[in-house]
């Protein structure tokens, strides 16, 4: 089998167990993540645990896996390095934790909740790409330092 | 109350399964964001197995929507176009601040970096911001 595919079964199988992850976690309920941001009101800080349970399983398997020399499909890691906190990094960061507030989704559970066939969903993600185009448009002018 | 937070560590759990093994198998960070960006900027060679990742993460919803329907309920109760101006922002603000929830908040933190950690905390941050100022304006 060719490289690609590989590489792009391997990511269908990922986009799936993730996907289970999401609904099992309860960050496909846009109810359940405005209880967890709503500190100030009827607070429920349960989703705190999906971090909690993701990072413990991750922080472990990332120094495992990356005692490889390669990936099993690919000739290089392709995780990020960069360092520098810039003013994009914040600026970026506080018009997506308003936009979570406000619609209740992060990008994969949106995705995910399109398999619901309702409208918000449908017109969240229709959104996010639309706010996607519009920073290629302008990061293509002003090429922004991220 | 108590098997909410049992379904997040499990869920959660899961989902760190799903980011290892896409680092184990294409050395790759599982930032949902950063994929569906890649998309919209073809580069040959590096498109096929993002929109393969996109297929998988619906097709998974197709999943629990056959088994567990409940799952997808409790959408906000807010005007369509309040939800228009939340994707907007998500869409711009995630690819403006290099990561999401996955890429910053799970794959990041994991590996202990300095950006992730930052955006991490400002994205929360800035989501209870949200939902008190627009809760108390009456939005949400």
């Amino acid at each position: 089998m060719k490289i690609i595919m590989k590489n792009s079964l391997s990511a269908l199988i990922v986009g799936f167990i993730f996907a289970l992850g999401l609904g099992i976690s309860g960050m496909t309920q846009p109810q359940k993540v405005f209880g967890f941001l709503d500190v100030f009101g009827k607070w429920d800080p349960s989703l705190i645990f999906v971090m909690i349970g993701a990072i413990i399983f991750h922080f472990v398997s990332f120094r495992v896996i990356k005692k490889n020399h390669k990936p099993l499909f690919s000739n290089d890691w392709h995780v990020p390095t960069k360092k520098e906190i810039t003013p994009a990094l914040i600026f970026g960061s506080v018009l997506f934790g308003i936009g979570w507030g406000l619609g209740g989704y992060c990008p994969g559970p949106a995705i995910t909740s399109l398999a619901s066939f309702e409208m918000r969903p449908i017109v969240f993600v229709v959104s996010m790409i639309g706010g996607m185009l519009l920073f290629k448009m302008l990061d293509s002018k002003y090429k922004f330092k991220r | 109350m108590q098997q909410d937070w049992i379904n997040a560590l499990v869920g959660g759990l899961v989902i760190g399964l799903a980011v290892s093994l896409m680092l184990y198998l294409n050395g790759r960070v599982t930032g949902i964001s950063g994929i569906i960006y890649g998309t919209l900027n073809p580069h040959k060679n590096d498109m096929q197995w993002r929109y393969f990742f996109a297929a998988g993460l619906f097709l998974g919803g197709v999943f629990l929507k056959i088994f567990k329907s409940d799952l997808f309920s409790g959408a906000l109760p807010t005007d369509v176009s309040t939800v228009v101006v939340a994707g907007l922002l998500v869409g711009f603000g995630t690819i403006l601040g290099s990561g999401c929830t996955s890429g910053h908040g799970v794959c990041g933190i994991s590996r202990l970096s300095p950006r992730s950690l930052v955006a991490t905390i400002v994205f929360i941050f800035a989501g209870v911001l949200s939902v008190f100022v627009f809760k108390k304006i009456g939005v949400l």
